[in-house]
């Protein structure tokens, strides 16, 4: 072990004797992002201390809890355990492992690095692919004395399927099998093999000891056999992304709208790849309209140019549309729109995916709906198998179409992680429930054009004096859904209202008779009539629904699917005991024999509307009542304004 | 082909903040910027101006007071808010202003009803669902893993073990109603990255980071500076003038100084490089319940 107060308390010469000169030389390092992967034994936390330790990331007070540390909860004997360094929340100090990203961060003369720290457990698949998504480089981590394990083979898996360009394989724990070099080649040689199976055509092996500091900042006079460069050395060399973005067409998703007075508009934004200049002609996204750069301002004085990974505000010669979501690219090599994909899908929440159901997607500063449809298949990231699945669960990573309800700006994400990377959000938790993507546009898509109609919604509405809408009843089964929409029908028809009923038996005659009573079916069962009670009021007419539609999510895709105002949420409220107790079509009993599976409130939950337009609490209101109340806040909403 | 242009750390970590902090302008209803004075808050505040120039940072600077900071810091704040043309709300918790919560007779109990409750009680009054803080990842153990966008629970609680995963440069804003997010656009920056960043930028600071005679007492090893008589002096205790300067910037009771000489900036980043205390030592806060002490105070509404 090396003395450490010499290595802690060896300050760099310059510092002292020019602070001035120091500082020059620091304003022009770079920055590197990487990920370490490993097992829970391979070293991880170990080799990112000896990292912080030897560049001087260690303060005095740091050094003196560790110590106290080491002693009371320590694996390393006397020794100091740099694994406590790293290892953060107090739930896990207590497990022993790290349960999640930690960012580190450490710097050399050339170059400031960020660590993302991230566990080796199978369960944190989630972790390590966000770990990654921002890392130029990663360090897959193995044990000399384990060779390649099922572990090292998912981690490279996943750092290739993330798009990191550089691997370094560390073999690690050398000193541990006498810095032997027989073994060190037979694991690269093995790893090799493998890689290529995966499609990764390069990666850097090198022989190290975290533990005892060989090869981590210059050679080690342990392996004399070794020529390659230092762990430190090749980090400070390997080139960056955001250098790489720069030989590309110009990208820059618009975020937001500069606009202090009449006399300034500019659009600001991230610049993805690509280069900017005054006068360079540029075209915008989606609509297509081009103008010319006239200036790049910031706030100390306009830019003569800007490149890939700066934040700039972009001013025009023209006054076109341009509003946060569009990109702003080359003129003469945009990005292709399109709503209909093909896309790898890595699954974050503990809720499974439910095919057909609408996600929120967000893609650079797009945001749109979207609906995953059933995955093709599934990889096993131990064996790299693909498996038929029907969904995809927590860390489990899949291929599957994308269906969003706009065309969205996009590149492939092996050209672009900034218009090929996106999230799925949950519509009623609002938690990120995937990383996803897109590989390339489906061609469907591309030929299927919106037919613009000359005779419009408005038009189709004036003729009959009335303004559409959907009146959405959901509640349990034997609720009085029907009872009650059919009461309103009629008194709408008496007041000369054109009106539709669309019932939930009725249809599953015809439209949806191919459907069954899965949550898939249930759910692709709402989307066609909404899709089909969204015809109707564009042809003008009111439209009744009764359906059980259990999910709040489906619900609120259907709500999107129309004008605001136009959705009113009718939600008869009528309990479990009292739905069950009427049983007006026996199917509870059924349902409680077994012979009836997945029926909603046995064993199939339904999520009650949190602010429905109305409620109908069917102990305390009768239906005829109900149905009064309904069409007086109808007949009321459509009092016109003069 | 056209010239490479490299861009150093500090630009893309420049580039990083202004990115994040735009997507909360575009996605959050009203944010808010919670300036507390110190290195950290000059340099999110010169982030924000740039961010928006030519428009002001469309959201106002929320400085949770405590009424125990330097005068010196008082000073800087009122200036500050001038300069950039945003709007400057000051709250005091009014419990604490009622029971004259003090950093001298009530220790720990001062941060938690001045500075946690009132934070809290600050984001409810004005209904703010974002607020940036100048928290960064290398302070201390539990910051290291928090997200950029840190989700809260409508009591102003976090739960580390339910984060939501931070992927490429998406932030999800998304909420519910009472909900909140705070978001940390310098989460990536160094202390070195600060002053470095400050030295480049002409960012203006608070005298108190540079050397000067100062009136200071020692007290468990602290060196405290007497900023006005409400200071209290044990028996036989007499303000000595001493040659400092301060790494971080609190409540003055609470902050203590380090000796120095260090008059510039180049000076004060020479002396950070050379020295090996980390930089909240000079903050009592952390000392708390061992180890876990700033995590607990997060699970409980500490920024």
């Amino acid at each position: 072990m090396t003395d450490q107060t010499d290595v802690i308390y060896k300050t760099d010469a310059l510092i002292a004797e020019d602070i001035d000169a120091y500082l020059e030389q620091h304003q022009h390092k770079t920055m590197l992002r990487f990920i370490t992967c490993g097992s829970v034994d391979d070293g991880k936390s170990t080799l990112i201390g000896r990292l912080l330790y030897d560049s001087k990331m260690i303060f005095e007070d740091q050094l003196a809890a560790l110590e106290a540390d080491s002693k009371k909860v320590g694996t390393q004997g006397a020794e100091i355990d740099f694994a406590l360094l790293v290892d953060g929340l107090a739930a896990e100090r207590e497990q022993g492992i790290t349960i999640d990203v930690a960012y580190r961060f450490f710097g050399t003369e050339k170059r400031k690095f960020i660590v993302a720290d991230t566990p080796g457990h199978e369960q944190y698949t989630r972790n390590m692919v966000t770990g990654a998504s921002t890392a130029d480089l990663a360090v897959i981590l193995i044990d000399a004395r384990k060779g390649v394990l099922t572990q090292t083979r998912r981690h490279s898996y996943l750092a290739h399927l993330i798009g990191i360009r550089h691997i370094v394989l560390a073999v690690n724990k050398m000193d541990l099998v006498g810095y032997d070099q027989a073994t060190f080649d037979a694991i690269v040689t093995d790893y090799a093999a493998f890689a290529r199976s995966i499609g990764i055509e390069s990666f850097v092996p090198m022989p190290i000891s975290g533990f005892k500091g060989d090869n981590i900042t210059g050679p080690s006079a342990n392996t004399p056999w070794y020529t390659g460069p230092s762990l430190i050395q090749h980090l400070e060399s390997v080139e960056v992304d955001t250098t790489i973005e720069q030989a590309r067409p110009l990208r820059m998703p618009v975020q937001w709208v500069n606009r202090p007075n009449l006399d300034f508009r500019g659009f600001s934004g991230l610049i993805a790849s690509g280069t900017v200049r005054p006068g360079d002609a540029v075209r915008v996204l989606p609509s297509g309209k081009t103008s010319t750069v006239t200036r790049i301002v910031t706030l100390e004085g306009d830019l003569e140019q800007a490149v890939a990974g700066q934040s700039v505000t972009l001013c025009f010669a023209d006054e076109i549309d341009c509003s946060r979501g569009d990109v702003i690219a080359a003129a003469d090599a945009p990005p292709e729109a399109a709503d209909q994909f093909e896309t790898t899908l890595v699954w974050m929440a503990d809720d499974a995916m439910v095919p057909g159901r609408a996600y929120w997607l967000k893609l650079a500063t797009q945001t749109v709906s979207a609906t995953v449809q059933a995955p093709k298949y599934t990889v096993n990231v131990n064996t790299m198998e693909h498996l038929a699945c029907k969904t995809l669960d927590l860390n489990a990573i899949g291929v599957a179409e994308l269906i969003t309800d706009r065309p969205i700006v996009f590149e492939a994400y092996a050209d672009s992680r900034t218009l090929g990377g996106f999230i799925l959000i949950d519509k009623i938790t609002n938690a990120t429930v995937a990383a996803g993507m897109l590989h390339f546009s489906l061609r469907r898509a591309q030929n299927v054009h919106w037919q613009a109609l000359d005779v419009s919604r408005q038009a189709h509405a004036a003729l009959k004096n009335q303004k559409p809408a959907v009146l959405w009843f959901t509640g349990l089964s034997g609720s009085g859904k029907s009872t009650i929409a059919n009461l309103v029908e009629k008194k709408l028809h008496a007041l000369g209202k054109h009106t539709f009923l669309l019932d939930g038996d009725n249809v599953r005659h015809g439209l949806n008779k191919d459907l069954g009573f899965t949550e898939t079916d249930r759910i692709e069962n709402i989307r066609r009539v909404g899709e089909v009670a969204k015809l109707m009021t564009d042809a003008g007419l009111i439209v009744l629904t009764a359906f059980i539609s259990p999910f709040r999510a489906e619900r609120e895709m259907v709500r999107s699917l129309l004008p605001d105002s136009e959705f009113i949420e009718v939600f008869v409220d009528t309990p479990l005991e009292e739905a069950e107790r009427r049983d007006v079509k026996g199917l509870y009993k059924k349902a409680r024999g077994g012979t009836l599976k997945n029926f909603t409130g046995i064993d199939s939950p339904y999520e009650a509307p949190e602010n429905p337009e109305i409620r109908i609490d069917t102990l305390s209101e009768k239906p005829e009542d109900a149905a009064e109340r309904i069409v007086e806040r109808v007949i009321g909403a459509w009092m016109p304004t003069i | 082909m056209v010239d490479q242009t490299v861009l150093t750390h500090l630009q893309r970590l420049e580039a990083e903040a202004i990115h994040i902090m735009r997507e909360v302008v575009a996605e959050a209803e009203n944010p808010v910027m919670l300036y507390s004075v110190g290195k950290d808050s000059a340099v999110m505040l010169h982030l924000a101006r740039k961010a928006f120039y030519p428009s002001p940072p469309p959201f106002p600077l929320l400085h949770v007071d405590t009424t125990w900071k330097f005068k010196a810091m008082y000073e800087l704040r009122d200036r500050m808010a001038r300069e950039s043309g945003m709007e400057l709300l000051v709250y005091h918790n009014p419990e604490a202003q009622e029971r004259g919560i003090n950093p001298f007779d009530h220790g720990a109990l001062h941060t938690d009803m001045w500075k946690t409750e009132g934070l809290k009680q600050a984001l409810d009054k004005w209904g703010f669902d974002a607020a940036f803080g100048g928290a960064r990842r290398d302070e201390e153990k539990s910051r290291a893993k928090e997200r950029i966008f840190s989700f809260r629970t409508a009591s102003h609680g976090w739960d580390p073990k339910n984060q939501r995963p931070e992927l490429w440069n998406l932030y999800n804003a998304r909420k519910a109603k009472g909900e909140s997010i705070r978001v940390f656009p310098i989460s990536n920056w160094t202390e070195l990255d600060i002053w470095q960043y400050i030295h480049l930028n002409d960012v203006p600071i608070v005298p108190l980071y540079f050397a000067e005679e100062r009136p200071t007492v020692e007290r468990d090893g602290m060196l405290l500076m007497v900023d006005d008589d409400r200071f209290p002096l044990k028996p036989g205790e007499e303000p000595v003038m001493r040659s400092i300067r301060f790494r971080t910037l609190g409540c003055y009771p609470l902050t203590g100084a380090v000796e120095s000489s260090a008059k510039t900036l180049p000076d004060v980043i020479q002396e950070t490089l050379l020295t090996t205390t980390s930089e909240r030592q000079g903050r009592a806060i952390d000392k708390d319940a061992g180890g876990a002490g700033m995590e607990v105070k997060k699970q409980q509404g500490y920024f």
